[in-house]
């Protein structure tokens, strides 16, 4: 075990999330290391997708919404009201369950967040995407249709444009909800592959429904049951020796 | 087995009936509007097309009871009248409508908005027309342009505001998350994003009240009223095309009539090629 080794990224104490009056997350104590990747299982509708939307406060969206705890950042507690939004999910990038193309080219698509941080000049916006479709895994697919529109791409290929996206801006966090859940098995392999690769400058948090892929791509893993954390711990550890019954009936696929 | 077979056969030829009613009638629902808007357009065609000549666009009209004349000075006026209302009420109409659809969203002043817009959709139009006369004409003492031009861009304005945020809505609030995601502040999200998605449905949307306020008659005679002369300047009564089919087709002359025709032609084809040239441009950006 090289715990000591591995620095907390994210320390979330005491966080509850509130829907108006509905709770649908209660006192979730979780630790998330940089630079691994962390995996975060349950069964449906059990708070995973809303847990990960606390960590760059996608839910201020939606004025009915409410946190309660901390999520410390770079020992920083982001739901302070003071915290600037903008410079958080510039830190914190995300990838959603289904791909969220912009209605533009492909090329535009990652320029777009460059040039939110500031980077006009053409030369290096255009090695910056291209930089970016390389790190996923696009280039040499993509490369001649740089111009096209984004939605003209395939699902699997639209879903790593937003990687790309999403890793052009160089966050320190990049959280992925479900990301392969509307990709086919050669799509997914991709993606996973990039997981692997993202790690060794990203911190990744990813839901899935895919207990394999959560064993496959991941360092430690979270088991979410009714908006609580049941177990959280390496991921070997949790499949092979979980020390709750219910981890241990979900993930041998018993229940959810 | 058999007799599954036949209940099959059975249930299979009448969903064949139906479907072939109901296709037949959606055919004959299509073929009846078609059929209207044709004779109309041939009429229009056919006894609009010999009052087109180089005076029509180009001389004022004649005295009552002289022949040949024009109507250029009607034409100016529907232009300058129009683009003004368009001009007014294309850009207050957008943003209303992505403050409904970005901002106000579900607060009771957007439900506010949004029901007074659907009112003022179905208000009628001489109603709007004595409204503008009552703020406008009457206390400035007179007729004019831009009276004419604020009759139509309030016409024109629940059209726009609506159309608009029913097209802005139709961007997935997921392509939003994910510019903001990525540390776009709302605005950009707004006009680099959501605008792009929604770029083609709010031009139709603006195509189709320009179209629509283009043929409007009744708002104008109140507020723009009519004009033998030219006219360049906003705060005198301006001739505009439709004011003037309405004089024309209303008086005795027959060559009046025909210039009636005329200019209903001319009307009908300026709103057509506004429309064509609109989906040309947006399929051109697009295809991009």
């Amino acid at each position: 075990m090289n715990n000591n080794h591995e620095k907390n990224k994210i320390i979330i104490s005491g966080l509850s999330f509130f829907y108006g009056a509905k709770q649908a997350l209660r006192n979730i104590n979780l630790d998330i290391k940089e630079n691994e990747v962390t995996a975060l299982i349950g069964p449906s509708g059990c708070g995973k997708t809303t847990f990960l939307r606390c960590l760059n406060r996608m839910h201020d969206l939606y004025p009915e919404s409410r946190y309660e705890g901390e999520i410390v950042l770079d020992g920083k507690n982001i739901l302070e009201k003071d915290i600037d939004l903008i410079k958080l999910r510039s830190k914190v990038g995300m990838v959603f369950q289904k791909p969220t193309p912009f209605p533009m080219s492909v090329f535009d698509n990652i320029a777009f967040g460059l040039k939110l941080n500031g980077i006009k000049n053409r030369a290096e916006l255009s090695a910056r995407v291209e930089k970016a479709l390389r790190d996923s895994a696009l280039w040499d697919e993509i490369k001649d249709r740089l111009n096209e529109s984004a939605l003209s791409l395939s699902g699997g290929q639209q879903q790593r444009l937003c990687i790309a996206r999403a890793v052009a801006v160089e966050p320190e966090v990049i959280l992925m909800d479900e990301p392969c859940s509307a990709l086919d098995p050669m799509a997914t392999a991709k993606i996973e592959d990039l997981m692997t690769d993202l790690k060794k400058s990203y911190t990744v948090v990813i839901v899935t429904h895919n207990m394999q892929q959560a064993a496959r791509v991941s360092e430690y893993t979270d088991f979410f049951m009714m908006g609580e954390t049941l177990e959280f711990d390496r991921t070997q550890k949790i499949f092979t020796a979980p020390s709750n019954k219910m981890t241990e009936n979900y993930i041998t696929g018993r229940f959810g | 087995m058999n007799s599954d077979n036949k209940k099959c056969n059975f249930h299979y030829s009448a969903r064949r009936a139906v479907n072939f009613a109901a296709l037949g009638a959606s055919l004959l629902s299509a073929l009846f509007g078609i059929f209207f808007l044709f004779w109309i357009l041939k009429d229009v065609v056919v006894s609009g097309f010999p009052a087109i000549n180089a005076a029509f666009f180009t001389e004022l009209p004649s005295p009552p009871g002289v022949e040949g004349g024009g109507l250029a000075n009607a034409l100016l006026g529907t232009l300058m009248i129009t683009v003004i209302a368009t001009v007014i009420g294309v850009p207050s109409g957008i943003l209303a409508g992505t403050y409904l659809s970005e901002y106000g969203r579900k607060s009771r002043f957007a439900f506010a908005v949004r029901f007074l817009s659907d009112i003022l959709v179905s208000a009628p139009s001489i109603v709007v027309g004595v409204f503008v006369y009552a703020i406008l004409v009457k206390p400035f003492k007179g007729f004019s342009a831009i009276a004419g031009a604020v009759s139509l861009a309030i016409i024109m304005l629940p059209v726009v505001v609506r159309t608009a945020e029913e097209m802005l809505k139709l961007v997935p609030d997921s392509t939003r998350e994910a510019a903001l995601a990525l540390g776009a502040p709302h605005w950009k999200v707004t006009v680099h994003i959501v605008y792009r998605g929604a770029l083609r449905g709010i031009i139709t949307g603006v195509m189709l009240a320009v179209a629509r306020v283009s043929g409007e008659t009744a708002p104008l005679l109140f507020t723009s009223f009519n004009n033998s002369f030219w006219n360049f300047k906003l705060t005198e009564p301006t001739a505009t095309l439709t004011v003037s089919i309405f004089n024309y087709a209303m008086g005795p002359y027959e060559d009046w009539h025909q210039k009636a025709w005329g200019a209903a032609l001319l009307i009908t084809v300026l709103v057509l090629s506004i429309t064509i040239i609109s989906r040309l441009i947006v399929r051109g950006r697009t295809q991009q």
